[in-house]
C-alpha cells in the first residue's frame, strides 16, 4: 500500500528546494502548457534533457524517477502502439493487415516522449514540496478570489488536513487488511462481487477511524482557539528572492530556446 | 501438535529502493508446542516485523518459516490453510472490529474456516467466556464497548479460530494497570487450559519475567537471547547494557549486592526477592 504514495517529498537542500514554493509550481504548471504546445520531436528530446538536468540538480537517483513511471507504462504503450497503427503515411513495415508508417512511429514517439516529460516534471514538484508548502503556495495564489467570497482559508486548510492525513490512512488500511487477513479474510480471490463484499471488514474500521481522528483533530483545533484561518500568520512565510527571479529568468530563457529549435527543425 | 521453526529468517522493508531497511535478520530459532515465550526488545528492535511473518502476512526476505516441517510459502496456494494454525493478535487489535455486534465480530474468523452455524456458535461462547466477555455483552455493537472491552473482543476474535499457536503483539499496550492485568490473566489462563503455544510481545520485563517460561530477546533485528526464563536473566548485565529494562525486582537485588547484602540476583518474581531478603537479613542478624 505504501508503494502508492506515488512522489513523495524528498528532503534536500538543492537550489529546487530552496525555490518559493509558488515559483515552482507555477513554473511546473509552465512547462506542462509548453510540452502540450511543442509538436517536433526535437523539441521533446530537448524537454526531456530539460528535466532531467532538473532532477541532477536535485540528485534524484535516476532510480526513483523509473519507479514512478512504471504504473504509466501501459498508458505509453497503449497509446504507441494505437498511434503507430492508425496514422497513415509513409509505411515503414507491414504484416498482416496493419502497416506501420513513419508519421505513426514520430507521434508515438512523441507521446511517449511527452507522458514522460509530463510525469518527470509533476513528480519533481511532489519530491521538492511538502504537501504543506504545496497548500499554502495554492492559497497565495488564489488570494484574490478570496475578494468575491470564495473561502481560500477553509479550503486551503481542508487541504492541508486532508493531505496530512493520506499516509495515516494508508497505514492504517495497511494494520486492518493484516488484522481480517490474519482472521482468515480472504481479499484476493472471488468474483468482483464477493471482493466487494470483502471490503466491508476493512472500510468500516477504516472510516470509524478516520471519524474517530477527525472528531479528536477538531477538538484538539478548537482547543487551541482555531476559528477559520482569517489572519492566520505562517511559521515560513513565502517570500521571492533572488534565486527565483533567476529559475524563471533561466526557464523562460530554456523555453525561448526549445521554440526555436522548433522552428529550425520545421 | 504444532512446531513454528525459523530458519534464518530476515526480512527488509522497501527492498532495493534508497530507503530500504532492514528490520529482521539472520533469526533462527524453534518455537516448541506449548511453550510461554516472552518477546522483548526496544522499539523498532524488529519484534513486529518478525511476528508477522510467523503467519505468513509478511514474506521473509531471507531465509524460510516452517510449519509442522513445511515451508509456509512453497505452496502459495495453501497459505491461507496454514495461517489457520497460527492466530496472530496485532498491536491495537480493537482497529479489527466492524460487525454489528460483539458475537458476530467473533464469529468473523470461524465462519472463513467455513465451520457449521453450530460449531461457530460454542466456538464464540468458549472465546468469550475465556476473554470473560459476559453475554450481555454479545449483543452490543462493539464500538460501545469500552477500551478494555473492545481489546478482548478483538482478542476473542482470533481466539474462536482455535489456532495451535497463538502470538499476540503488545496485548497490554495503551491499557491501564488493571486492564494490563486483566488481558494477562485470561492469556495465562487459555494457557495453562489449552497447553498450546503463546508468544507474547511485550515490552515489559515485570510481565514476561512473571507470565512467560522462555524469553526471546530481540535487539537491532537480530537475535539476542532466546532461552528458559531464568537463563536470559542471568545476562542481567549484559540486558542493562543494550539498555533494556530487566525485571524491578532484579534490578533491586543487584542493587542490593553492590552495597554488600548477600542476596541472589536470578530472581525475577517478587515473591522470591522477598524470600532471598529476608534469608540475607536472617544471616545477618542470625
Ligand atoms: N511498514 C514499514 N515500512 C518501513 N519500515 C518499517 C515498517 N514497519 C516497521 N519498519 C521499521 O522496521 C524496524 C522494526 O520495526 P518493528 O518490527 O515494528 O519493531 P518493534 O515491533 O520491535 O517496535 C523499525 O526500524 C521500523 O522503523
Ligand atoms: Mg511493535
Amino acid at each position: 500500500m505504501r508503494d502508492i504514495t506515488l512522489g513523495q517529498y524528498i528532503n534536500g537542500d538543492s537550489v529546487i528546494h530552496r525555490l518559493d514554493p509558488r515559483v515552482r509550481l507555477i513554473l511546473t504548471l509552465a512547462y506542462i502548457v509548453i510540452l502540450f504546445m511543442f509538436n517536433t520531436l526535437l523539441q521533446m528530446v530537448l524537454a526531456l534533457v530539460m528535466i532531467l538536468l532538473a532532477y541532477a540538480l536535485v540528485k534524484i537517483p535516476v532510480k526513483m524517477l523509473l519507479k514512478s513511471l512504471k504504473p504509466i507504462i501501459p498508458i505509453i504503450l497503449f497509446t504507441s502502439v494505437l498511434n503507430m497503427f492508425f496514422i497513415k503515411g509513409d509505411v515503414v513495415f507491414s504484416f498482416w493487415k496493419i502497416a506501420v508508417t513513419k508519421q505513426g512511429l514520430y507521434y508515438a514517439a512523441m507521446m511517449s516522449l511527452r507522458v514522460i516529460c509530463l510525469l518527470a516534471g509533476s513528480s519533481l514538484l511532489t519530491y521538492t514540496s511538502t504537501p504543506i508548502q504545496l497548500t499554502s503556495a495554492l492559497e497565495s495564489l488564489f488570494k484574490p478570489l478570496s475578494k468575491l467570497g470564495l473561502p481560500v482559508n477553509d479550503l486551503a486548510m481542508m487541504m492541508t488536513i486532508a493531505l496530512r492525513f493520506i499516509p495515516t490512512l494508508l497505514e492504517e488500511t495497511d494494520k486492518i487488511m493484516a488484522a481480517q487477513k490474519s482472521r482468515g479474510a480472504n481479499l484476493d480471490t472471488g468474483n468482483f462481487i464477493q471482493r466487494a463484499k470483502a471490503l466491508t471488514p476493512i472500510l468500516i474500521p477504516l472510516f470509524v477511524s478516520a471519524f474517530r481522528r477527525a472528531d479528536e483533530l477538531a477538538l484538539a483545533m478548537e482547543c487551541r482557539c482555531y476559528n477559520g484561518g482569517e489572519g492566520r500568520t505562517r511559521l515560513n512565510a513565502l517570500k521571492i528572492r533572488r534565486l527565483d527571479y533567476i529559475a524563471v529568468a533561466v526557464f523562460t530563457v530554456c523555453c525561448v530556446l526549445l521554440f526555436m529549435a522548433g522552428r529550425l527543425a520545421v | 501438535m504444532s512446531t513454528l521453526r525459523l530458519d534464518n529468517v530476515g526480512f527488509t522493508y522497501q527492498k532495493g529502493m534508497p530507503d530500504e531497511k532492514t528490520a529482521v535478520s539472520g533469526v533462527s530459532l524453534t518455537f516448541e508446542e506449548g511453550d510461554f515465550v516472552g518477546i522483548i526488545g526496544h522499539t523498532g528492535s524488529g519484534k513486529s516485523t518478525l511476528i508477522q511473518m510467523l503467519n505468513g502476512l509478511l514474506k521473509p526476505t531471507t531465509g524460510s518459516v516452517y510449519i509442522d516441517g513445511d515451508d509456509i510459502w512453497d505452496d502459495k496456494s495453501k497459505l491461507r490453510e496454514k495461517r489457520f494454525k497460527v492466530g496472530l493478535v496485532l498491536q491495537y487489535p480493537e482497529y479489527q472490529l466492524f460487525e454489528e455486534t460483539v458475537r458476530k465480530d467473533i464469529a468473523f474468523g470461524p465462519k472463513n474456516l467455513g465451520l457449521s452455524d453450530e460449531e461457530i456458535d460454542s466456538r464464540v461462547r468458549e472465546a468469550a467466556g475465556f476473554l470473560r466477555i459476559p453475554e450481555k455483552l454479545l449483543d452490543r455493537s462493539p464500538f460501545d464497548l469500552s477500551g478494555g472491552e473492545k481489546r478482548r473482543a478483538a482478542i476473542a476474535g482470533v481466539l474462536a479460530m482455535r489456532p495451535e499457536v497463538l502470538v499476540l503483539d503488545e496485548p497490554t499496550a495503551g491499557l491501564d494497570p488493571r486492564g494490563r492485568r486483566d488481558i494477562l490473566d485470561v492469556i495465562k489462563n487459555y494457557h495453562e487450559a489449552e497447553k498450546k503455544t503463546v508468544i507474547l510481545v511485550s515490552h515489559s520485563m515485570d510481565d514476561v519475567a512473571r507470565y512467560a517460561n522462555k524469553v526471546l530477546v530481540m535487539n537491532n533485528g537480530t537475535l539476542l537471547y532466546y532461552d528458559s526464563v531464568g537463563e536470559v536473566f542471568k545476562h542481567a548485565l549484559e540486558l542493562r547494557e543494550t539498555g533494556l529494562n530487566i525485571p524491578t525486582v532484579t534490578g533491586i537485588l543487584l542493587t542490593l549486592r553492590e552495597r554488600g547484602l548477600d542476596v541472589d540476583t536470578d530472581i525475577y518474581t517478587p515473591a522470591a526477592a522477598a524470600q532471598t531478603i529476608t534469608d540475607a537479613f536472617r544471616g545477618i542478624s542470625g
